[in-house]
C-alpha cells in the first residue's frame, strides 16, 4: 500500500547508514513496468536523503504518482531550506516524477546531472529550466555537504545516455540508480532482510542492461576500484550485505556464457525461411560463397525449426547476420520478424547485416528486413538479392558472389568502391 | 555545382555528392552504420567520427555545438544530420 491507502505512521523514512535515509516509495501492486517487464510483486522507487554538516542532498526521486509519500518521508528528515543539492542519476520518469514539485518547494537547490542528463532535464522542466541552478557533473567532480562529500561517476548507457552513479565517500556508499537494481518490492528494503530476489536481479539485467553490455563493462571498470560498503540502487533491495558480490555477478553476466570455439575468425550467421525451397537454395548458395573465405566461420539455420531465445544468444556474439526470407502478402515472414524483435535485448550496433529472398509478385521482404537492420544500427553494405520464384544457376552464382562479398566485408578485404549520388536514386 | 567525395569507411564506399549534402542523407542510403534518431540535432544518435577532411564540412551550428558537448563528443566528431559537405574529400565512420 502506498500514499493515501497507507496509514500515516507507516510512511516514514528508513535509516540506511549514518545520516543517510531512504525516502522512496513502494509500489507493490505494479504488475508491468515500462511495458517490457513483468513485476510479480511490484517494485520500489528508492530515493535517499544524505545529511552533511552544511547541507542535505537528495539522491533521485520517485514516480510522479508517489510524490506525496516521498515528500512526507522527506519532510520527516529535512526542511526544504536545508536541502542544498538534488542529484539526478537518471532522468527516466520513474525517478524524476517528483522533481517538479520538489523544485517548487525548494527552488534554491543545485541540481547535479550528467552532461547528457541536461538534455532530458531541459525537456522535463521546459520553460522553468532556466530558473533553476543546474550543474553538469562528470567523473571526479564532487559536491560538499560540509563534513562529507559526494563524488560523481559518469556511467552512460546503463541504461540511458544520461545515467551516472554517485559515491558518498565517507560512508563508502554507492548510489547506482538502475545499475544493480531490480523490480522487487519488499518493505524490509535490505538484501539481507527481503526474500530471495536473485531471479528478479537477473531478469532485470537481461532486459534492461544486457543491450548495453559494453557500457556496463565501462561502468564496472569505474566502480570496481572503489571501496564499497553498500550499493543503493533506485529499484529493489539495498545491497548492504556482500555488495561486492553483486558487482562480481554483473561481471559474470556481461561475459560470454560459453567460450566460443571460433577463435579469430569472423562469424556470419545465415537464417532462412523457405516456403517452396527457393529461398533455401539461395541460403545454401550464400553460405557456400561466404564459406570460401578462410577468415569467416559461416553457419546456416532454418528459422522455422529454431527457438528465438537461443538464436538471440548466438547473434549477440556474432559479427554478421544474413536473413533469407520469402515475401508473403507483401511482407517478410513472421518468424523473421519474431527473431528481429527479440534482438531488442542485445547490442547489434556495428554488426554487418544482409538480406535475400525469393518472391512471387512483389519482393518487399528484403528491403523491409534491411531497413529494420539499419534501424538497429547495423551496417548493411550490400544491397540484398531478390529472385523471382526459383533461382537459375546464374542466379545461384549471384548468391555465391553475394556471400563472398559479405565475407570480404567482414575480413576487411572488400575492394573500395566509388559511386555517384545518382546511382542511389 | 561543386562536388565532394564522401567516403563511408565502414562499408568501404565513396559517393560523389553535390556540395550542401548532409551526411545522413547518404549514409542511410548506402547502409552505413551511421544511423539517425531524431534527425533534428537533439539526440546525438548520428554521432559521426570524421577520419579525414573535417575542414571540408560546414561549421557546427550553436545547436550542434551544444549537443556535441552534451554528448561528450570528441574533437573530430560531428552530427551527421546537421553538418553539410562543402567540397573536397571527407572520410567518416560511426563514432
Amino acid at each position: 500500500m502506498q500514499g493515501g491507502s497507507q496509514p500515516p505512521e507507516a510512511i516514514r523514512p528508513v535509516e540506511v547508514a549514518d545520516r543517510v535515509q531512504w525516502i522512496g516509495a513502494l509500489d507493490p501492486h505494479l504488475r508491468n513496468f515500462d511495458i517490457i517487464l513483468r513485476t510479480a510483486n511490484g517494485t520500489s522507487y528508492n530515493s535517499y536523503a544524505v545529511r552533511g554538516s552544511s547541507g542535505v542532498a537528495i539522491i533521485d526521486t520517485v514516480k510522479q504518482e508517489f510524490t506525496d509519500p516521498f515528500l512526507r518521508r522527506l519532510e520527516a528528515v529535512t526542511r526544504y531550506d536545508e536541502i542544498t543539492t538534488l542529484v539526478l542519476n537518471h532522468l527516466e520518469p520513474d525517478h524524476t516524477g517528483a522533481v517538479p514539485e520538489l523544485l517548487r518547494r525548494a527552488p534554491h537547490v543545485e541540481i547535479c546531472v550528467s552532461p547528457r542528463g541536461v538534455q532530458v532535464l531541459r525537456a522535463l522542466l521546459k520553460d522553468d529550466f532556466d530558473s533553476y541552478t543546474v550543474r553538469v557533473v562528470r567523473t571526479g567532480d564532487t559536491v560538499s555537504l560540509g563534513d562529507r562529500r559526494l563524488r560523481f561517476l559518469t556511467t552512460p548507457y546503463v541504461h540511458w545516455p544520461d545515467t551516472q552513479c554517485t559515491y558518498l565517500e565517507e560512508q563508502q556508499l554507492l548510489f547506482t540508480c538502475d545499475l544493480m537494481g531490480c523490480h522487487f518490492c519488499d518493505e524490509r528494503l535490505f538484501n539481507d532482510c527481503v526474500g530471495d530476489f536473485r531471479f528478479s536481479f537477473e531478469y532485470y539485467f537481461e532486459h534492461i542492461m544486457r543491450p548495453f553490455k559494453r557500457y556496463v563493462i565501462e561502468a564496472l571498470d569505474l566502480i570496481e576500484p572503489l571501496d564499497i560498503a553498500m550499493i543503493a540502487p533506485s529499484h529493489g533491495p539495498i545491497l548492504r550485505s556482500h555488495p561486492r558480490e553483486y558487482i562480481t555477478h554483473y561481471r559474470r553476466l556481461v561475459k560470454t556464457r560459453l567460450a566460443s570455439e571460433v577463435g579469430n575468425q569472423k562469424t556470419l550467421l545465415i537464417f532462412y525461411v523457405s516456403a517452396y525451397g527457393a529461398t533455401s537454395q539461395m541460403a545454401y548458395a550464400v553460405y557456400a560463397g561466404a564459406a570460401e573465405n578462410p577468415g569467416v566461420r559461416v553457419s546456416l539455420f532454418d528459422l522455422q525449426v529454431g527457438e528465438v531465445t537461443p538464436f538471440v544468444d548466438l547473434i549477440e556474439e556474432a559479427d554478421a547476420l544474413a536473413f533469407g526470407t520469402p515475401t508473403i502478402n507483401g511482407d517478410a515472414v513472421k518468424t523473421v520478424w519474431d527473431l528481429l524483435a527479440g534482438l531488442v535485448d542485445i547490442d547489434t550496433k556495428g554488426k554487418l547485416g544482409a538480406a535475400f529472398g525469393s518472391y512471387g509478385w512483389t519482393g518487399e521482404a528484403v528491403p523491409m528486413v534491411e531497413a529494420r537492420m539499419q534501424g538497429m544500427k547495423m551496417r548493411v553494405p550490400e544491397k540484398g538479392i531478390k529472385i523471382k520464384l526459383h533461382p537459375t544457376e546464374d542466379e545461384l552464382e549471384d548468391c555465391r558472389a553475394f556471400g563472398r562479398r559479405l565475407a570480404a566485408h567482414l575480413t576487411g578485404e572488400v575492394a573500395a568502391r566509388e559511386i555517384d549520388i545518382s546511382d542511389l536514386l | 555545382m561543386a562536388h565532394a567525395k564522401l567516403t563511408f569507411a565502414d562499408v568501404a564506399l565513396t559517393v560523389n555528392v553535390p556540395s550542401g549534402t548532409r551526411i545522413i542523407e547518404i549514409s542511410e542510403k548506402v547502409g552505413a552504420g551511421i544511423t539517425y534518431g531524431c534527425r533534428e540535432g537533439e539526440c546525438g544518435t548520428c554521432l559521426t567520427h570524421v577520419i579525414e577532411g573535417g575542414e571540408n564540412l560546414s561549421e557546427p551550428s550553436v545547436l550542434e555545438q551544444r549537443v556535441l558537448k552534451e554528448n561528450l563528443a570528441g574533437r573530430n566528431d560531428r552530427l551527421a544530420c546537421q553538418c553539410q559537405v562543402l567540397g573536397g574529400e571527407i572520410k567518416v565512420r560511426p563514432a
